[in-house]
């Protein structure tokens, strides 16, 4: 399936078969901390090797969360971040950089109470590429999905491992930009799935889609994804980028000096071992 | 809003009421939740399903439940004839055991080897570790640190019928949190654990099955009250948080047009205060724990923290059938501060000698006040959903150890 026009995110991984690798897609909350080291951070991913940037709306109660962005939201809503405030981080972005997808990913109900319809536009004029949202499924998808890509933003589906081969190609068809593996039957942040799990279940994807595919939840270090970028066409590291702000924090919970480098350098770690992994997905479709 | 035909015809079959219930979960979760819906709709009219549950309800629960005349109090109050429909008496106290009973005998036939609850008050983590024990199923309860302090008794109940009881510190330490770690757990634990939701919200199908195993009391409250009187209420009254006991009684009630019915939400300090757990009444509509319904939150739809002196209240939202029952305006919600409902506590306790659950005490405060405007050929029923043991401590430190004796004069109850 083509899709016309292009999209930043299908740009993106265009370019990422044509080299020959798998993307990383980082995730961190909007505010997290505060305003101004989430600003700092947001505009180093691309240097550091973020080809997809996956921003986390704020949520009082993130159901599908671990420990780590729980705590990161709460830090964020703490230090008044608002849905209105992620919009304008986006479109502040967009005045540094033209090419990086951004995605915002959260719960439904901040979206809600925004207004779908005005999110919507607001989002799309601030230069947002694609939403996740964990909790509409394509039970509910009139609510979000359907309105979202009629307003021109992607919907990124969220594939599990319980999700089963007989509803797999109703939840792929109402996809687009990609499709986000959910590798564990977990929390963010908690255990890892293995590898060959995730190959399998990749694979299975693969037959109903021609949607690029990224594996989430459990990809701490850089061991970890540069083994996925073998089996998959990007990777998503969250939990691990936020608890190093966890760490960087002092007494009371305001970011220590040199703390938006150390989660770039993580990235940048991350992005190297992704690159260095031979024989990817990625390159083998390319030599295909 | 145009007036249906029916109150008693919803849900529609994606859950929803009106604009309000649905499934807003995670797609981990989603083929779960279609699973216990197909499950429910097998059995929830399959005659062995329901002769055992039955069975159950009889021998161990001990239904039917009283439904009292509250002789004493109605006197008291000057006004309306008060029954009470006596779910305290239900063995572990409260009318949590009616929804446990059904879910564990559905869970046992979906296969399911483990069984994980939220609970507030306690209540329906003591009526969940009870059928978990009658039944050998291993048991999780979530509770809320603050929860786990204010109902001790039931935290020691719990576990000394073998559940494991974690505690949850994370967001206001009380239900809504627990129902967050509790969904954490099954997202985890996908394979061989059943949610038990204690009461008429969450993802569909909870809100109308849990309803469905509560209808008892609205069902028994119609043959009793047409038995010793002779015709049908003129009004019922029932205390909501999640909303599971009202939802019983009044199902039965709904399409009976001479029947008034109210939910009493907790006031907690005081609505102007900020300090309560009134969703309904001060809340607006929003999406949390897989339902659409009126929540507590602020402007960027980041849920409040509720407030109440009941636990089994304090919680930020509500079911969704009740939700639009306030929109139809089949049903009124009136609120009860903490104040009132310690006072009713008191009263009840003096003029009956029942001591009520916080929670049933906001429905009888309401019910107090409501009694004397009212002739004394009205007949109202009020849902005395639990028994006040479990709030024994919250009640001296209020009261002090001489309880109602340190009430106020003149005081209109």
């Amino acid at each position: 399936m083509s899709r016309s026009p292009q999209t930043r995110l299908s740009r993106r991984f265009a370019a990422l078969r044509a080299e020959g690798r798998a993307g990383l897609v980082t995730f961190l909350t909007a505010g997290d901390p505060d305003a101004k080291t989430a600003w700092e951070i947001l505009k180093g991913l691309p240097e550091a090797g973020a080809d997809v940037i996956e921003i986390g709306m704020p949520f009082s109660d993130p159901m599908a969360d671990g420990p780590a962005i729980q705590a990161s939201s709460l830090r964020a809503l703490k230090a008044g971040q608002t849905l209105k405030k992620t919009i304008g981080m986006v479109a502040r972005f967009r005045g540094i950089d033209h090419d990086t997808p951004i995605v915002l990913m959260g719960y439904f109900n901040p979206i809600y109470s925004y207004g779908v319809a005005k999110f919507l536009k607001d989002a799309r004029i601030a230069g947002v590429d694609g939403l996740i949202v964990v909790d509409t499924p394509i039970e509910e998808e009139d609510e979000l999905c359907g309105p979202a890509r009629a307003a021109g933003l992607d919907f990124i589906q969220l594939v599990a491992p319980t999700t089963g081969e007989e509803r797999l190609p109703k939840v792929l068809a109402r996809a687009s930009g990609f499709v986000y593996y959910v590798s564990i039957t977990g929390i963010t942040g908690t255990r890892s799935a293995a590898v060959a799990d995730v190959a399998q279940a990749v694979e299975l994807i693969r037959r109903h889609t021609h949607l690029p595919i990224a594996v989430g939840f459990g990809i701490k270090t850089p061991k970890q994804a540069a083994e996925i970028a073998r089996v998959a066409d990007a990777a998503v590291v969250g939990s691990a980028l936020v608890n190093v702000i966890a760490r960087g924090l002092n007494r009371t919970g305001k970011a220590k000096k040199g703390l938006g480098e150390r989660v770039l350098r993580l990235v940048k770690g991350l992005a190297r071992g992704m690159r260095a992994a031979k024989g990817g997905r990625g390159a083998k479709r390319k030599a295909a | 809003m145009t007036k249906p035909n029916t109150y008693r015809a919803g849900p529609d079959e994606g859950g929803h009421f009106g604009i309000y219930g649905g499934r807003f979960v995670a797609e981990t979760l989603m083929p779960l939740i279609l699973e216990v819906e197909r499950a429910y709709a097998r059995y929830k009219d399959d005659p062995v399903f329901l002769a055992e549950k039955a069975y159950y309800y009889k021998h161990y629960v001990g239904r039917p439940s009283p439904l009292y005349f509250a002789k004493r109090l109605s006197e008291r109050c000057g006004g309306a004839k008060i029954f009470f429909k006596r779910e305290d008496l239900n063995h572990t106290g409260a009318h949590k055991v009616n929804s446990c009973i059904g879910q564990i005998l559905l869970a046992r036939r979906m296969g399911k080897t483990r069984v994980i609850a939220e609970t507030g008050a306690g209540q329906h983590g003591v009526a969940t570790a009870t059928v978990c024990a009658l039944f050998d199923i291993p048991c999780v309860v979530y509770m809320g640190t603050t929860d786990v302090a204010r109902q001790a008794p039931n935290v020691f109940r719990m576990k000394m019928l073998g559940a494991e009881v974690r505690t949850v510190t994370s967001g206001s330490a009380t239900l809504k949190d627990a129902m967050n770690e509790a969904l954490r757990d099954w997202v985890a634990n996908v394979h061989d654990t059943y949610y038990l939701i204690g009461t008429v919200a969450g993802p569909h199908p909870y809100p109308v099955m849990v309803r469905d195993f509560q209808s008892v009391i609205g069902n028994e409250t119609r043959e009793q009250i047409l038995e010793l009187e002779g015709r049908l209420p003129d009004s019922l009254v029932a205390c909501v948080g999640g909303g599971s006991n009202a939802m019983g009684l009044f199902h039965p009630f709904l399409d009976e047009p001479d029947v008034l019915i109210v939910g009493v939400e907790a006031a907690g300090e005081g609505i102007r205060t900020g300090r309560h757990a009134a969703s309904l009444t001060a809340g607006r509509p929003g999406v949390l724990h897989g339902n659409r319904t009126y929540l507590l939150q602020d402007a960027d739809g980041q849920i409040h923290e509720a407030h109440s002196i009941s636990a089994g209240l304090d919680y930020p939202g509500i079911g969704p059938e009740h939700s639009w029952l306030k929109d139809s305006g089949r049903v009124e919600y009136a609120t009860i501060t903490d104040q009132e409902a310690v006072e009713a506590f008191h009263l009840l306790t003096r003029t009956e000698g029942i001591i009520p659950a916080l929670e049933s005490a906001h429905a009888i405060a309401h019910a107090a006040k409501m009694a004397p405007t009212l002739p004394k050929t009205h007949l109202m029923v009020v849902c005395l959903s639990g028994r006040g043991d479990k709030d024994l401590d919250t009640i001296a430190k209020i009261s002090g150890p001489a309880g109602a004796g340190e009430q106020k004069k003149g005081q209109p109850l």
